[in-house]
């Protein structure tokens, strides 16, 4: 279990902006992910929590000891921190074989022990064969195993990750995917990963941190924060949503109903909770939950009529962008069925409406 | 005629033991300054540039006041050696670390600055001491670049010329360096003598810059 309260805050710089970090969070056995844009100080958490850099307040507990506690003075070195650290690059040294980059990490211990560990690990991670080659002889994914392999010998308390998948083809990164997998399942130690990528939050996250400007903006699991975004920012950041302003033009609890007025147009959606009449909102819907068909006759409810601007194809999917910016996401055999369409409505289901 | 090899032999027993002394104290000097941040970094820096853009005269001139034998400095060699310090080889060996030493911690410092951070993050995270980081770390990684500063500082020992002459002379078979020899050489219409110490001297340099230009990896 680790738990952080941080705070730091960069003054403005000839090439920088300013910026500060304020975030309290915790986290369990499992994969935490840290999601967010570039500049959203994900990697500069994982910094503070291994140490290489010092928060300006706060206070960082792993399991029951103190790393880091302003207020008591307390700042452990890297050294004794006790956390595994799997960098964007692997950092893996480059003067010495796989082999030596596990030794030196376990280093600390006895002789014999330490033999039998690496070796251990090396077979474990699949890496025998390549053991006695340095890092630049090896596959990209020898190099990411022995980077994994190298940051679990120690039998760390946590384990950060700082975009690992980043810049891998798909093939490795399934299977990183998979290695990760197989290292959740050993270790019962929480593990902070950061990334960008929203397949990789869901991929691999059981929990999940969205910071932007370095503030904590939600937390859940992976699909509670994309079934609802806490504002319209984090829609945004997950960057795969109809947003489109409205207002609520009457509720009622009772019937869990509500009526959205929405440009010349009404829709009827779920009730609301926390909103009032007359709000001013913006409705967010995902594209794969609207539906486009063809226009015969009067629209139904729910049914606005539409002009198609432009089709984008995608692998599993055709991606409709209609005029006002409202996309719809139709599977392949779905379309088949509309696409010579001339005349367009989109229906917006009454259960997929979230407002915002 | 006969020539005397002496200057010659003297010239690289002065630089090799300036270079070690320089390599010792220099490395430790790169890696404050490449590591450490603290009030007055860039002025100890530009301190230790300094011998560079000095005139020879006024170098001599901080020694002699330095390390003469009635300063606290001189005495203090004296009395642990029991000889004084001005005007023995060894003087020489102190005018030359004036240069080599600027030398190597310019060039180290720029080596080990060099080597990604992140690598040493990495060693750190592991458990690393500062210690084990830099010897297993940092400098095999800068391997290359430091041994060329080595290289630069010996060659740079080599020729010293005026500081050496002011503290330590120029007393033939004692303090009388390669570089000295030759003005002397060519003063006294020897210029045999002149001319065989400075094709040897120069051919010398040549070889050792060629070897620290082999070493850096930009060169190579």
């Amino acid at each position: 279990m680790i738990s952080a309260r941080l705070r730091k805050t960069f003054p403005t710089r000839p090439d920088s902006a300013p910026f500060s970090l304020e975030l309290e969070f915790q986290a369990a056995a499992g994969v935490t992910v840290l999601f967010g844009p570039s500049g959203s100080g994900k990697t500069l958490t994982l910094d503070l929590i291994a140490g290489f850099m010092r928060a300006d307040e706060g206070r960082i507990l792993l399991d029951d000891e103190i790393l880091f506690d302003r207020a008591a003075g307390v700042h452990l070195a890297p050294q004794a921190r006790n956390c595994g650290y799997v960098f964007q690059n692997y950092a893996l040294f480059p003067h010495m074989t796989l082999r030596q980059n596990l030794e030196f990490a376990a280093e600390r211990r006895p002789r014999l022990e330490r033999h039998r560990r690496v070796n251990e690990m090396l077979e474990k991670f699949r890496l025998v064969d390549a053991a006695g080659r340095r890092p630049h002889e090896v596959s990209g994914g020898q190099r990411q195993r022995c980077s994994i392999a190298r940051a679990l010998i120690g039998e760390p308390k946590l384990l950060l990750f700082d975009e690992p998948a980043q810049g891998l083809d798909a093939p490795l990164r399934a299977e990183f995917y998979e290695v990760l997998r197989q290292v959740r399942a050993d270790f019962e130690t929480p593990m902070l990963l950061v990334t960008h990528d929203l397949d990789e939050c869901f991929e691999l996250g059981e929990e999940m941190l969205v910071l932007r400007h370095g503030r904590l903006v939600q937390n859940g699991t992976p699909a509670a924060i994309f079934e609802q975004p806490a504002n319209v920012d984090v829609a945004r950041l997950l960057g795969i949503f109809n947003l489109i302003p409205a207002e609520i033009r009457s509720l009622d609890p009772g019937r869990n109903t509500s009526k959205v007025q929405m440009g010349e147009h009404e829709l009827d959606g779920p009730y609301f909770p926390g909103h009032l009449k007359g709000d001013r909102v913006t409705v967010c819907v995902r594209p794969e939950r609207l539906t486009a068909l063809a226009r015969n006759g009067k629209p139904g409810v729910n049914q606005i009529p539409a002009q198609l601007e432009r089709t984008i194809e995608r692998p599993q999917w055709m991606r409709l962008e209609f005029a006002g910016g409202i996309a719809v996401d139709l599977t392949r055999p779905d379309y088949e069925r509309v696409r010579d369409t001339k005349d367009w409505m989109i229906e917006f289901p009454r259960e997929s409406l979230r407002v915002l | 005629m006969q020539i005397d090899w002496f200057p010659l032999w003297l010239s690289l027993r002065v630089a090799f033991v300036s270079t070690a002394v320089a390599f010792v104290v220099g490395l430790w000097l790169a890696y404050i300054l490449a590591n450490r941040e603290f009030h007055g970094k860039e002025v100890l820096d530009a301190a230790i540039t300094l011998p560079l853009v000095l005139p020879p005269t006024v170098l001599g001139y901080y020694l002699l006041v330095l390390l003469a034998g009635n300063s606290p400095l001189g005495k203090l060699w004296e009395n642990i050696f029991g000889s004084p310090l001005v005007f023995t080889w060894k003087a020489a060996v102190v005018a030359a670390l004036l240069h080599s030493l600027p030398l190597l911690v310019k060039s180290a410092r720029a080596a080990l600055e060099s080597v990604d951070r992140s690598l040493e993050r990495a060693a750190r995270n592991l458990g690393a001491s500062e210690w084990r980081l830099f010897w297993r770390v940092t400098l095999p990684l800068a391997r290359r670049s430091v041994l060329a500063a080595v290289a630069l500082a010996f060659a740079r020992s080599l020729g010293d010329f005026g500081v050496t002459l002011m503290v330590a002379g120029n007393i033939p078979g004692r303090t009388q360096t390669a570089a000295v020899a030759i003005y002397d050489a060519y003063e006294a219409g020897n210029t045999m003598v002149a001319r065989t110490l400075v094709l040897v001297i120069s051919a010398i340099a040549l070889l050792i810059l060629t070897l620290a230009n082999r070493l850096n990896p930009r060169g190579a």
